[in-house]
């Protein structure tokens, strides 16, 4: 229920393949979370993706919604303002949901506003614990991976993105050539569990002074690894190999973060996004930023996966800061984030 | 008939070349690349990228499927690898005959959705870092931009 005092927001999120709508009160407490996942298809099709136009978005989006809004025991009258996923992702996707929100907004006379993809994945901490500022946010998915620098809220400044594959779409690589399911991260996550990093594997560090990523070249490496047994006649330890290639990406994505950490004194590290949920990678974020005694933020699986939710939190803030987006607002498959 | 094939030996090389693509492309240019998984399609849009005036950081579309970048022409870098096996139409169309460079990771998985008039690209991970380019014109366009490249070398 609603007391005159709390704000509720209605958040869309459909920028890829997940179909979502979430409602929350007071840009922290979540009253409805509903997500229509397609992972089941994935894994029956083999790992692909059977479907990611926008016609599954359109079929998903009202049950999501009804859903929602049933959950929250919530009324159009009780909105504060609609939050919508404004872009990075596919055109197609995105639309759903902008024009969705926008209709809505219309409808029923609720300010509507736009949120960018990442700011939501970063925002989902908000549930966790609130946000200290200077903060540095590591956004580690399929799609992503990315370190941001955040001075106050709504601030964001990029400091280090991948320059080829993003850490996510790197364990889905390496896990297809391992012969693992769809999708691959969590396969390889309990696999490097079970087996030992004996298998030296390269790291990209890239320039002393810099923050960006590469897992294109470790890829590779792996691959390699894989052809040279196979010419052999070897057997590879896939656990092994899971567990090298596990601890060459985790050595990496922390270390990074630990020095951007360091260089802008931040005084929270968040991490978010889909491998997030990769316990090497809690584990390994648990230590050092206890050894430099910063405070780590990790949100619940559920909450590091596409959802709105996070939308619905980063749009809160942009709410209370005044941004508006009106009736021309578009799905904008690059949208920057700034 | 006109296949041209081009031998590159390192990262360095094969950026190069997609830089020297880029150079002769116009709006409505459709590049396809094939390739196994680590061949270097994307590093290979990367120097298309370059050559196109493209400042952004260029990353990898496996996930998103399409990203899009401004430069002296756009750029629509797509990844359909996760379409294979479907029938799934994006709206390729718009992007294929719009007014920026298309190229394509994975074209074989959407052959049927491309354009008549395109440059296909296969990709051959020959050893280390040694790689073999087939560039196979589709359409007068394409044969006449192969003969440039290879006048060029």
């Amino acid at each position: 229920m609603k007391t005159k005092k709390d704000e509720l927001i209605l958040a869309i999120e459909t920028s890829c393949d997940e179909t979502a709508a979430a409602i929350v009160k007071n840009g922290r407490e979540i009253a409805a979370n509903v997500v229509a996942s397609q992972i089941d298809s994935h894994q029956r099709f083999g790992g692909v993706v059977p479907e990611i136009a926008s016609r599954h978005h359109v079929e998903q989006m009202t049950m999501v919604l009804e859903e929602a809004m049933k959950e929250a025991k919530t009324a159009w009258e009780d909105l504060d303002a609609i939050a919508v996923t404004e872009g990075p992702g596919l055109v197609g996707a995105l639309l759903i949901g902008v024009n969705t929100a926008k209709a809505l907004a219309f409808a029923h006379n609720i300010p509507l506003v736009n949120v960018h993809h990442i700011a939501g994945h970063i925002y989902a901490n908000r549930f966790v614990k609130e946000m200290r500022f200077p903060l540095i946010a590591l956004v580690v998915s399929g799609g992503h991976t990315e370190l941001v620098y955040m001075k106050e809220h709504g601030s964001f400044e990029v400091i280090g993105e991948t320059r080829d594959d993003a850490a996510g779409e790197a364990y889905d690589k390496v896990a297809r050539t391992l012969g693992l399911p769809y999708p691959g991260g969590p396969h390889i996550d309990r696999l490097a569990h079970e087996g030992e990093p004996s298998i030296e594997l390269p790291r990209a560090w890239l320039e002393a002074d810099s923050f960006d990523f590469s897992f294109s070249g470790l890829k590779s490496a792996v691959m390699n690894v894989i052809h040279h047994a196979k010419q052999r006649g070897e057997q590879i330890v896939r656990e092994d190999l899971a567990a090298s290639f596990q601890a060459s990406v985790i050595e990496v994505l922390v270390e990074k973060t630990a020095r951007a950490a360091m260089q802008y004194h931040a005084k929270q590290v968040l991490v978010a996004g889909g491998v997030a949920a990769n316990k090497g990678l809690r584990k390994a974020f648990e230590q050092r930023m206890a050894e430099l005694q910063i405070e780590l933020v990790i949100p619940p699986l559920s909450l590091c996966t596409d959802n709105a939710a996070m939308i619905a939190a980063a749009g809160s803030i942009a709410f209370q800061q005044g941004r508006r987006a009106d009736l021309a607002l578009n799905g904008t498959p690059g949208l920057m984030l700034m | 008939m006109n296949v041209c094939t081009f031998q590159t030996y390192s990262r360095e090389e094969t950026e190069k070349l997609g830089c020297r693509l880029a150079k002769l492309l116009k709006p409505s240019d459709v590049i396809a690349l094939e390739g196994d998984l680590g061949a270097g399609k994307t590093t290979f849009a990367k120097g298309l990228a370059k050559g196109l005036g493209i400042q952004r950081v260029v990353n990898s579309p496996t996930f998103t499927i399409i990203k899009e970048y401004e430069g002296d022409l756009p750029l629509y870098h797509m990844d359909v690898y996760r379409l294979e096996g479907q029938d799934e139409d994006l709206g390729f169309d718009e992007y294929f005959f719009g007014d920026g460079v298309t190229v394509v990771e994975w074209a074989q998985f959407i052959q049927d959705l491309l354009p008549e008039e395109h440059l296909k690209i296969t990709i051959k991970h020959v050893k280390g870092d040694e790689r073999e380019f087939r560039f196979i014109p589709n359409g007068e366009r394409f044969i006449q931009i192969c003969e440039e490249l290879i006048n060029g070398c």
